[in-house]
């Protein structure tokens, strides 16, 4: 082969394993956020905004009603009580809006739990903004204690016309750091 | 591998029996409608405007096909080399070029609008009158009501077929796999919006005649909806692999009439409240047995076996934590074993199934305990432990 | 024509350290062969399992594995390492280059392959079994309830990814670097140039898919939660992941295909390909417009309209690029003098066969309407009208067209016919009823179905074998041919083939092309 088609493959190859390199590295840097934003732009899966909302002052529409029904639910593997304290609450938007959610703690040792919100009909999410939300925070909790997570939010008053009724869910996620007894373990098997 | 070969010869044969018998009886309600060939209208009249659309779409590709495919049979014809033709020189032209690249672009945008104007409409979920939360487990489908007035009304839907039938021991009925425990009901001519969300895994929410798929992913809701037009009994299946038993978790729906509806509703908040006074009564052996051999057929059995033998799950025949303390047995029964499969039950029976089951699988298969465990006990248990 | 400086070495370490373009193809053939089979073993398993309503032969736990292995063998171990070997051998000959730009990374590609697959096979032994979540490992039942042995497949999948992206560059600089002089690239036979847009299909997405993998192996092992909601992560991420890789790579099984039947079509009809200059177009715009397109397989998921109608679109104009390719093969056959030698009959199969999954592609391509068909088994029909017989027909037309070329001797022609007719009709029997079932409700992915489903699923099962057997016999003939075929003594073996691979001798010497041929 001429030096000079050696030199030419080399610099496909160069130009090839670029491609390749990069293509790796764009599933990572920017598939991931780029689908993080999507899903806060687009309320992809009902997903909301896992940023505090700062409350701007604005007018309560009191003549719109729209109906919150709260879902709360447990992951796989999950054993605590779980409920909102409120089925379903008729808000104004603008409006502060306050409920909790009661969970408890049946094990016997401590655990920490994680939220996490999906909101339906899923383009309502970006009109649903939670000024204080236990979800922000994992919940540690006691064994054979329960508490109470508060939840506060404002529903925007953009939000279209035709939505007239909105379903939070929560879904508790144990995220207790692995300390399985190994004995528990070999005993099941 | 676990082979089974010894069983197939004899079990082919009850499965071609149960087959042809099942056609040739017809005597339930519902027949196995066998040999269809094409997606069905179903009840609701999303699911007549899908049925349009997939036919214009199949008529249209038919038209095609027939073209195309006749073109070239043609030349296949005649244009063989032992017909002695001599071949032509042309290969190219840019007006035919043109005109098979806008033409299908044409048809193409015919197929868009109905497809459009279809799909914004199952996007609007909006007015509903019912609203039912659907959970996926691993393998069954979990109903909530979460309108006011049901709120209590929640139940697991779990199926039914027995484990004889699918092991070819049986003959099958009509309704094989697609039968459950407790059908979700809903009233006829009334929107119903389904929140469909999972425990585990993603599953996939499929009643064919309700036109409604919906993938159920742990974590989030996803929503969808129907108004069915005609009251009936109308089945589906788990429509995305969730390990396992995907092939058998079915869903049965039952529409009925409003008035109806309202009396099941009733019927099963009373049942909610009945349950609640059963927590606090005490049960003898046998009852608790016998309570406890149900739901250990519908929740434990395709893990555990049917003797307590094993499988997916570890043996319950005299295993050391059914013959062991009451509390370890329940903490797994309640708490699930982190790590295996063994899920958590206590969200999903109530104390009194739980009683039930953990004294069943304490006297059952050659455990023989001896002793009892009530629903208080369950409740003390998931209480203060 | 090939000067013969040397010969191969001996024995066992020719086939080790050879770096000929020639030896390396015919071991991508071979393995890929292998692979098919076993592949297909797996598929006889799931359609005797299937072949009655009721759990006869195997448990679910098991089916499951058969699915997804069968998914992955027949993907990534039969039909890519068959068209890589196909360039492998006839890419060099067709561009007259004396072979591959880069030999020894060649040689490292192929034998990394069976260790991947070494790998993979293993995880049948293991605790918790093989893999078993579908060859599309969907999120979390792939992580977290995913068997021990899922460490095992993210290993292999990566040797096997790295495998396919040093074959991709290996085509691609030698298509750019290595034609002889006067092969411009629009001179360049079609396969050739299925094959460069296919290359690049896979440097650009094979990555992507090593990505999914290892944001898996990630979530596993090292507590990230890419894939969890726990975390912050999305199960739905993964799908979207794993599907933009993997639409392209429905088109990288398929290109190298419709390359193969473009050059076997006019050779028989013995008339130029018609519209050569659209096809190459044809073809860039679907490799263009399988990026924007893979959401079309998540429908069900839960996007918003407008993106549900985005994705919509964008698969529905697939079916013009597709449709032009389709009408210049019809023109091509249109008033030429055609026979219909083995190849020739596959090459036709090929059209009409590719076309119906065209059509049942078009109407899953309808959002509303797929939300019925979506995960049933109108879906498998679908894919594998697109795949056996695009893909799979198109390799065995391969196979017996360029057959003559590589051992100097002829198949049994007879032979060849029935193993075609007992293809297509096994073929047809096994998936078209599969339609019916689907369209009926059944759900894909099952171990046990309804009585309803009954009756086609016998027959599917029936076809199935009959397909399974029609292998045994191209193993036989192709075994046949080799050992003791007729010796073709001429270059030009078909009468009316063009191109410079039948300017070399039959066999082609294990040299080619030592000197440049003039390209007119």
């Amino acid at each position: 082969m001429s030096e000079a088609r050696e030199k030419a493959i080399g610099r496909t190859v160069k130009k090839l394993s670029v491609v390749v390199v990069a293509m790796f590295a764009f599933v990572f840097v920017v598939m991931v956020p780029l689908y993080d934003v999507l899903c806060d732009a687009l309320g992809l899966n009902g997903k909301t905004s896992n940023e505090r909302y700062r409350a701007v002052a604005g007018e309560v529409l009191t003549e719109r009603e729209v109906t919150i029904q709260f879902i709360a639910q447990n992951n796989d593997g999950m054993t605590w009580g779980f409920r909102p304290a409120d089925n379903v609450l008729r808000v104004n938007p603008g409006a502060v809006n306050e409920t909790v959610f009661l969970a408890s703690n049946p094990q016997p040792r401590a655990m920490i739990a994680q939220a996490i919100p999906s909101i339906s009909p899923s383009r309502a999410a970006e009109y649903f903004h939670k000024t204080e939300c236990f979800c922000f925070n994992q919940q540690p909790l006691d064994g054979g204690s329960s508490t109470e997570m508060p939840l506060q939010f404002i529903v925007d008053q953009g939000l279209p016309a035709d939505i007239r009724t909105i379903t939070l869910s929560y879904t508790l996620f144990d995220v207790t750091p692995d300390e399985v007894s190994d004995d528990q373990h070999l005993a099941a098997r | 591998m676990s082979c089974k070969i010894n069983r197939l010869i004899g079990s082919t044969r009850i499965a071609i029996v149960a087959l042809f018998s099942v056609v040739a009886s017809g005597a339930g309600a519902e027949e196995v409608q066998r040999w269809r060939v094409n997606m069905e209208p179903g009840v609701t009249e999303i699911g007549s405007r899908i049925y349009d659309l997939h036919m214009t779409v199949f008529w249209i590709c038919v038209v095609i096909g027939v073209a195309v495919f006749g073109v070239m049979l043609y030349s296949i014809y005649s244009h063989r080399k032992s017909r002695g033709v001599t071949p032509a020189t042309f290969h190219e032209s840019t007006l035919v070029e043109v005109a098979w690249t806008v033409v299908p672009f044409l048809i193409l945008i015919a197929m868009a609008v109905p497809a459009t104007t279809t799909l914004i409409d199952i996007y609007n979920t909006d007015e509903s009158e019912v609203d039912i939360l659907v959970t996926g487990y691993q393998w069954k489908w979990k109903y909530e009501y979460i309108n006011e007035g049901g709120e209590n009304v929640s139940f697991f839907s779990t199926l039914s077929t027995p484990r004889s039938e699918i092991d070819n021991e049986d003959e099958k009925n009509t309704n094989y796999l697609l039968e459950v425990d407790e059908p979700l009901v809903i009233p006829v001519g009334k929107k119903v919006r389904f929140l469909v969300t999972a425990y585990d895994v993603i599953h996939a929410w499929w009643v064919p005649a309700l036109a409604v798929k919906k993938d159920a992913i742990p974590g989030f809701i996803n929503e969808t909806w129907t108004l069915a037009l005609e009251e009936g009994v109308y089945r589906g299946q788990c429509a995305e692999l969730c390990g396992k038993d995907h092939g058998f978790m079915p869903i049965v729906v039952k529409v009925v009439s409003e008035s109806e509806y309202h009396e099941w509703l009733g019927e099963k908040v009373a049942q909610a409240s009945e349950i609640k006074e059963l927590m606090s009564q005490q049960f003898d052996l046998d009852q608790l047995v016998e309570r406890g051999d149900e739901v250990y057929q519908r929740n434990c059995l395709a893990c555990h076996g049917a003797q307590g033998e094993g499988g997916v799950g570890a043996a319950i025949a005299g295993s050391a934590i059914a013959m062991g303390e009451v509390a370890g047995h329940l903490d797994s029964i309640v708490n699930g074993v982190p790590g295996t499969a063994m899920q958590a039950f206590g969200n999903q029976l109530n104390d009194v199934d739980l009683a039930a089951v953990t004294t069943y699988q304490r006297n059952a298969f050659g455990n023989n305990m001896g002793d009892l465990v009530q629903p208080i006990d369950v409740y003390n248990f998931k209480q203060g432990q | 024509m090939g000067d013969h400086h040397h010969g191969p070495a001996k024995g066992i370490t020719r086939w080790l350290t050879t770096t000929n373009h020639k030896d390396i193809g015919t071991m991508y053939l071979w393995f890929s062969f292998a692979m098919f089979l076993l592949g297909g073993a797996f598929a006889m398993v799931i359609r005797a399992e299937l072949f009655q309503p009721g759990l006869q032969l195997i448990e679910p736990a098991f089916f499951n594995q058969m699915t997804t292995m069968h998914g992955l063998i027949m993907v990534f171990g039969a039909i890519m390492p068959a068209f890589v070997g196909l360039a492998n051998w006839m890419i060099p000959l067709m561009i007259g280059a004396p072979d591959m730009a880069l030999p020894r990374m060649n040689n490292w590609s192929f034998w990394i392959l069976p260790f991947a697959f070494a790998i993979l096979a293993s995880s049948f032994f293991m605790e918790g079994g093989a893999p078993n979540f579908g060859w599309t490992f969907y999120a979390p039942l792939s992580t977290t309830y995913a068997p021990p042995s899922v460490t095992f497949f993210i290993f292999g999948v990566h040797i096997l990814g790295l495998s396919s992206i040093m074959g991709a560059i290996n085509i691609a600089a030698t298509v750019m670097n290595m034609r002889a002089p006067g092969m411009t690239y629009m001179k360049m036979p079609l396969f050739v140039w299925t094959w460069f847009i296919t290359a690049y299909l896979l440097i650009a997405v094979m990555p992507v898919l090593a990505g999914a993998v290892t944001m898996m192996l990630m979530d596993i092992h090292f507590g990230t939660s890419f894939f969890s909601a726990a975390g912050g992560g999305d199960p739905v991420l993964f799908q979207h992941i794993f599907w933009f890789f993997g639409h392209p790579e429905v088109y990288i099984i398929i290109l190298p295909g419709f390359g193969v039947v473009s050059q076997v079509i006019p050779t028989f009809s013995r008339k130029r390909l018609f519209g050569y200059d659209s096809m190459v177009y044809a073809t860039a715009s679907i490799a263009f417009l399988s990026f924007i397109v893979w959401a079309h397989h998540m429908y069900t998921v839960g996007m918003p309209v407008a993106g549900e109608l985005f994705f919509m679109y964008a698969t529905m104009l697939i079916a013009v690029p597709t449709g032009v390719k389709v009408f210049n093969w019809i023109s091509t056959m249109w008033r030429g003098a055609m026979t219909f030698e083995t190849p020739m009959l596959f090459a036709i199969g090929f059209v009409v066969l590719f076309t119906m999954g065209g059509f049942t592609g078009l109407m899953l391509a309808i959002a509303p309407a797929d939300f019925q068909y979506h995960d049933s088994y109108f879906v498998v029909a679908h894919f594998h009208y697109t795949m056996v017989a695009g893909a799979i027909f198109s390799m065995t037309c391969a196979v017996y067209y360029w057959l003559p070329k590589w051992c100097g001797r002829m198949y049994n022609e007879t032979l060849g016919k029935t193993q075609f007719w007992v293809s297509f009709v096994g073929f047809n029997l096994t998936f078209f009823p599969q339609h019916f079932v689907g369209l009926a409700g059944m759900p894909r992915r099952i171990p046990d179905y309804a009585l309803q489903f009954a009756d086609f699923n016998l027959m599917s099962s029936v076809g199935a074998f009959i397909y399974g057997a029609s292998q045994l016999l191209f193993l036989y003939n192709v075994v046949a041919t080799i050992v003791a075929g007729e010796p073709v003594e001429k270059e030009q073996v078909w009468e009316g083939a063009e191109g410079l691979e039948w300017t070399v001798a039959s066999p082609a010497p294990y040299h080619t092309f030592t000197t440049p041929p003039d390209v007119k």
